[in-house]
């Protein structure tokens, strides 16, 4: 399984897309790897930077509709070789969501009021998220502050995050 | 209780349902490209299941990039075209025989009602034109389709959007789907089905369909699904016609997927077009949509024509109908890419090639290039495009450029003027 906890990023914009997460004159690429210094390089934020900004950053933490657009698994794959394996947001463009579980990645849905909780209180300072994958639970804490967050991933995506993705999944199942 | 048409395909598909609420279901075809898919082969290689599930079911085509540009878009061709030939996959559309997916497939037969359809394109949805479930995914659900034959999918809800009134003239099927998602928005109809229904779409061409159905996705939609009819059954008919007796009996088996009347829907929505104006965006998300008048006298740098969207041979006629004795403006460039050969041909019948090229537009190839800003029409920073496509993202059709969205027509009177201009500005 895939490590589901670190630093994290917040990303205070809904509607983020895939064409910026990895623009597609990097489509092109057949490596993975190739689309690592690349990741959200067309993403036009005041305070955003990604030349520096994803320095040892494990999670994005972000507002409603992320990875709308285009189908590209690209954009997964950007984030997995940037060791960012945990993207959390109100919601998920379906296609998105579905291809980081199928890279046995996650993308997890929490309430809207809750996330805004948590960019009130952590937004701007040196954040991190514990993931206890088995008690479903994000333990989100910025210096003294801390809180836990249970969060729920249907049976199918957790088999998915289990196996490392729905290859391996399908040819064992079907 | 009564079915949606999705429910109706996935009680014909549906093979497992490994937790409550997803469904893996079978699928009758999958389609492929040369972007998203050579990462799927060298995977399956790597794995040692270099395979198929059935080379009859796999359609691929080179679209994006074609011809190559370079090297490594060279390497994508050479890998899709050297797995088709391995495989046995005879559907295989090279350089000269190739054309836009969305719009070549179905010109060939490949999507009917009932089907199921995936591929690795978001723009996949277009293809529920036909009463198809066709959804875009990944690369991942791309390679297991591939390898397997079936896909993971939510149970299907579904939205209506019934369209009434009569389409006024000067409107296009365009301006209808960028009018629809202005109304829902870009998230309206996520991990849902769009049904599209009543009299504008009964009236509709299969040509409109697509149109109508290629830009669900711009609202979030897995699918975007018209009911099959009449319309269908024509369009269809010469790769049916030795399945069935009569154009009759298809359309009564084709019935089997139009959604029952008491059907459950998650949401009802009614829009009557009929003071419908031609539409255009305006921001970096497709439902930043206005009347395009009010837009009018923006300057643009470049015009195109062409794509999954508006690509096809009504679209040029659509287009050539405004161009047709005016010339392009001095102060911009506009280049029309029909989206297959057979288009291409049909546009040199009926002497739409002449009138682009009277007015000095450049024509170009099939291929999706411009559309997503990889070849054959790339923005500089800071210039300004209306474009018959489907994304206006920043950046999407070059770093730093600005995309409008708008139909054939108002594209077209838009290159005579050099500003944002309606046919009927003119």
């Amino acid at each position: 399984m895939k490590n589901f906890s670190g630093k994290a990023l917040f990303l205070d914009r809904s509607d983020i897309n895939t064409d910026e997460i990895i623009p597609a004159k990097y489509l092109t690429e057949i490596t993975k790897k190739a689309m690592g210094p690349h990741l959200l390089e067309d993403l036009k934020m005041d305070d955003f930077d990604p030349a520096t900004d994803l320095e040892g950053i494990s999670v994005i933490i972000t507002k409603e509709n992320f990875g709308c657009g285009s189908s590209r698994e690209h954009a997964p794959w950007a984030l997995e070789v940037n060791d960012i394996n945990l993207v959390i947001a109100p919601s998920f463009a379906r296609i998105f969501r579905q291809n980081m579980f199928n890279c046995g990645m996650m993308a997890v849905e929490i309430a809207e009021e809750k996330v805004n909780d948590m960019f009130s209180k952590f937004a701007g300072k040196e954040t991190t998220v514990e993931t206890d994958f088995d008690a479903k639970k994000f333990t989100i804490s910025a210096g003294s502050e801390s809180i836990e967050l249970d969060f729920s991933i249907s049976g199918f995506d957790e088999s998915l995050v289990k196996a490392g993705g729905w290859v391996e999944y399908a040819d064992s199942n079907y | 209780m009564g079915k949606t048409t999705a429910q109706k395909i996935f009680d014909t598909h549906r093979i497992d349902s490994p937790s409550d609420g997803i469904d893996v279901i079978n699928l009758d075809a999958v389609f492929c490209h040369e972007i998203t898919t050579p990462t799927a082969i060298v995977d399956l290689m790597e794995r040692k299941k270099d395979r198929v599930f059935d080379p009859s079911k796999i359609k691929a085509v080179i679209d994006h990039v074609t011809p190559a540009k370079d090297s490594l878009t060279a390497e994508q061709g050479k890998v899709l075209r050297e797995w088709a030939d391995r495989q046995g996959i005879e559907d295989f559309f090279d350089v000269g025989r190739n054309g836009v997916c969305h719009a070549i497939f179905p010109e060939k037969g490949f999507a009917r009602p009932g089907y199921t359809i995936i591929m690795g394109d978001s723009h996949t949805c277009t293809h529920g034109a036909f009463g198809a479930f066709a959804a875009g995914v990944g690369t991942t659900d791309l390679e297991v389709g591939i390898l397997k034959g079936i896909c993971a999918f939510h149970s299907p809800e579904t939205i209506r959007i019934n369209l009434t009134g009569k389409m006024p003239k000067g409107t296009f099927p365009k301006d209808i789907i960028l009018h629809v998602i202005g109304n829902i928005g870009v998230n309206g109809a996520t991990n849902h089905v769009i049904e599209f229904t009543g009299p504008v779409i009964d009236e509709m061409s299969m040509e409109g369909r697509m149109t109508v159905c290629n830009m669900a996705i711009e609202a979030g939609a897995t699918c975007g699904i018209c009911y099959p009819d009449m319309t269908t059954v024509e369009y269809l008919w010469p790769f049916i016609k030795n399945e069935f007796n009569s154009k009759e009996d298809a359309l009564a088996a084709y019935k089997a997927f139009v959604a029952d009347e008491d059907a459950v829907y998650a949401k009802d929505i009614e829009l009557d077009i009929s003071s419908l104006k031609p539409q255009v965006t305006y921001g970096y998300k497709p439902d930043l949509v206005k009347s395009a008048e009010k837009m009018s006298g923006e300057k643009v740098n470049q015009v195109y024509i062409g794509s999954c969207t508006n690509g096809r041979i009504e679209d040029l006629r659509e287009a050539a109908a405004v161009l047709k004795g005016r010339k392009v403006a001095d102060s911009l460039r506009v280049i029309v890419s029909p989206a297959t050969p057979d288009i291409y041909k049909q546009a040199l019948r009926e002497g739409l090639v002449e009138i682009f090229m009277e007015a000095g537009c450049c024509l170009t190839n099939p291929t999706c290039g411009a559309c997503l800003g990889m070849s054959n029409g790339v923005l500089a920073d800071g210039e300004i495009c209306v474009s018959t496509t489907n994304r206006n993202f920043n950046g999407r059709m070059g770093k730093g450029g600005m995309v409008h969205l708008a139909s054939p027509a108002t594209a077209a009177a838009t290159a005579v003027t050099g500003t944002i201009t309606t046919a009927d500005q003119l």
